[in-house]
């Protein structure tokens, strides 16, 4: 695409919480604990639409939980969600998956003991026969299963995955897996994609596979946003990276600004990384901890 | 004399290969095929269904002196009811959860069944009997026994065979429609992997709500059709090791088929008895001595035989008879 969406969305305010000209989704006062341990508390967060939106951050920065709580899968002490400007905090993960809201997981998930395209078939939403009664009588869906037959045939080839059609998913290889996790999830015609470590474990050469993939999806409209602990890798796609460490978002900004942003820095180095070690911010949480 | 007494063990395994037990075992183990096989539910309290159904049934006609067809459908409803009540709050957990309920559910309703306080609907540990008269008198069966080849079955257990296995092929031909569904699909999802299930938008909880109603019911028709070829409902004959030979009953033929729970049931029964007659064989003719195997323990020690056929089955066949290694070897990885 030449108009590509990444001229215009690097135009917003560099700073955590920035106002988004079409946002997809907004977070207000999300927080979650586990027990004493502040996992995710994110004051406020917009994240535009049509755009390929990378959530780094160092190892227990509360990305995988900050996504469980937006697709329902953990759900959050406070705090509200706007997906396509509709509240939907606390709705069931389900009922998110059929407003467009899909997501994949860190350890993919696939149906190990169902064939390759029933993975895909399944993947679709609305269909008729997955009601118990209907089910019964195949006239009722049989013109839907073929449509989505068709539909999955056509995103196996694209996702290079057609010669696998009638195998068990199983059998594939991991990086085979994060295809197949990826196509499903396209089945749903999704308004926003949500991936979970999507290079995780995938050797070099596939991962620049998935990466055109993926950029794929937002050429078609579809936002994305994805988890990812590895700067590099969301060098090349990303259009906008919002940085989490310590369960907050710190920064925001194209990847360019980022790197050199002394937030992240810190974040990925350690504060005080080449500086004599104080505890003063040790001694503040000690503090807390015995006055409540 | 020997060739003939092997020919009469012969025909007896084969007459409880088809037998009433054998229906009443496959159509239970047709619906614990439906919880365990396709959306692996762990339910171990399959005998509690039965229980409930047969209670409906014998309940609507003895005590409500309703007519047959409310009776079947008050049974379906106690089913129904049974599966609401342990599905609610344990489809939202874990597994392990279903099953431990489970469990101690079927306990539960057999000890509410014969508890004093019931005596009005139940009537206590006596049971409820001589409700099943006038249905037995409607069956055309009317002489005292049958012989179908070289099996030979008594009026009522005519009946049972007849109907019992008629409701075993329509249950096949529902089970197969159904899991050949995309229903069916989503319900193999659920037992893959929840979680990613609800990512793809179903909704797992209602699935598998669904999943333990009908092989709920499906358990429940099981106690019906036992309690009217036996004529009598009775809460000890509800005993937990029914479920456990029902599960049997399935591994052997292999979950997740649609025949297994047939063909798992057939077996079963052929292998109990054709033990059992082996064995009294055995003694009768003083091969085996009575200081080894005493003739009232026969019945106890082909379940030896039994355990011994499961534990082969288990090394050589751990798919079950109608199963695929290579699908069961997908758990490995």
């Amino acid at each position: 695409m030449t108009n590509s969406p990444t001229s215009t969305a690097l135009s917003f305010e560099e700073v955590p919480g920035s106002k988004k000209s079409d946002p997809i989704l907004t977070v207000d006062n999300l927080r979650r604990s586990f027990g004493g341990l502040v996992a995710v508390d994110v004051e406020h967060l917009e994240i535009q639409r049509g755009v390929i939106t990378a959530l780094i951050g160092p190892n227990g920065a509360g990305k995988t939980t900050f996504f469980n709580l937006l697709t329902n899968f953990d759900q959050p002490d406070t705090g509200t969600v706007l997906f396509d400007n509709e509240d939907v905090t606390g709705r069931p993960s389900h009922t998110l998956a059929r407003l467009g809201m899909i997501r994949t997981f860190q350890l993919t998930k696939v149906m190990s003991k169902m064939t390759v395209i029933d993975n895909m078939k399944l993947g679709a939403t609305g269909q008729a026969g997955e009601s118990m009664w209907k089910g019964l009588i195949r006239p009722l869906w049989r013109d839907q299963e073929s449509t989505i037959e068709k539909r999955a045939d056509e995103l196996l080839e694209r996702f290079k995955l057609d010669h696998m059609r009638n195998e068990f998913a199983g059998t594939m290889s991991g990086g085979q897996r994060k295809l197949l996790e990826m196509s499903r999830a396209l089945m749903a015609d999704p308004k926003v994609v949500m991936l979970d470590e999507p290079m995780a474990g995938v050797n070099p050469v596939l991962t620049q596979s998935l990466l055109e993939h993926v950029k794929s999806l937002r050429d078609e409209g579809i936002s994305v946003v994805f988890v990812e602990h590895d700067m590099d890798v969301v060098r090349d796609i990303s259009d906008w990276v919002v940085v989490m460490a310590e369960g907050s978002v710190i920064a925001e900004g194209p990847h360019e600004s980022i790197g050199a942003n002394q937030a992240v820095i810190d974040a990925y180095l350690g504060t005080h990384h080449d500086s004599a070690l104080d505890f003063e911010d040790g001694a503040d949480l000690l503090n807390d901890g015995n006055t409540q | 004399m020997f060739a003939t007494d092997l020919a009469s063990i012969f025909s007896d395994a084969l007459t409880q290969a088809f037998g009433p037990e054998a229906v009443v075992f496959a159509i239970a183990a047709i619906g614990l095929n439906i919880h365990f096989g396709y959306t692996g539910l762990l339910n171990f309290g399959q005998v509690g269904f039965m229980l409930m159904g047969a209670y409906g049934l014998g309940i609507g006609i003895a005590i409500w002196d309703q007519n047959w067809f409310v009776s079947i459908f008050i049974g379906v409803i106690f089913s129904l009811g049974l599966a609401l009540i342990l599905g609610f709050p344990t489809l939202r957990l874990r597994a392990d959860y279903l099953a431990i309920v489970t469990i101690a559910a079927a306990e539960i309703v057999r000890l509410i069944a014969r508890s004093k306080p019931m005596r009005g609907i139940t009537r206590g540990a006596e049971g409820l009997n001589e409700w099943a008269g006038p249905f037995q008198d409607m069956t055309p069966w009317q002489n005292s026994t049958y012989d179908i080849g070289p099996m030979t079955y008594t009026k009522m257990q005519v009946f049972v065979v007849v109907f019992g296995w008629t409701l075993v092929a329509l249950l096949v031909v529902f089970v197969y429609l159904l899991m050949s569904s995309p229903w069916g699909r989503v319900l193999k999802a659920i037992r893959e992997d929840e979680d990613a299930a609800r990512a793809l938008g179903k909704n797992a909880y209602w699935y598998k709500m669904q999943s333990l109603m009908i092989g709920g019911v499906i358990g429940g028709f099981a106690g019906m059709l036992q309690v009217i070829g036996k004529g009598t409902v009775q809460p000890d004959t509800f005993v937990p090791q029914i479920t456990f030979f029902a599960w049997t009953v399935l591994i052997l033929g292999g979950a997740a088929r649609v025949f297994s729970p047939v063909v798992g049931a057939i077996i079963f029964w052929f292998l109990l008895t054709i033990a059992e007659g082996l064995l009294r064989l055995l003694v009768e003719t003083d091969w085996l001595p009575t200081s080894i195997l005493n003739a009232t323990d026969i019945g106890d020690f082909r379940f030896m035989f039994m355990g011994l056929a499961l534990m082969l089955l288990m090394i050589f066949r751990p798919q079950g008879i109608f199963g695929d290694r290579a699908e069961m070897a997908l758990d490995d990885k």
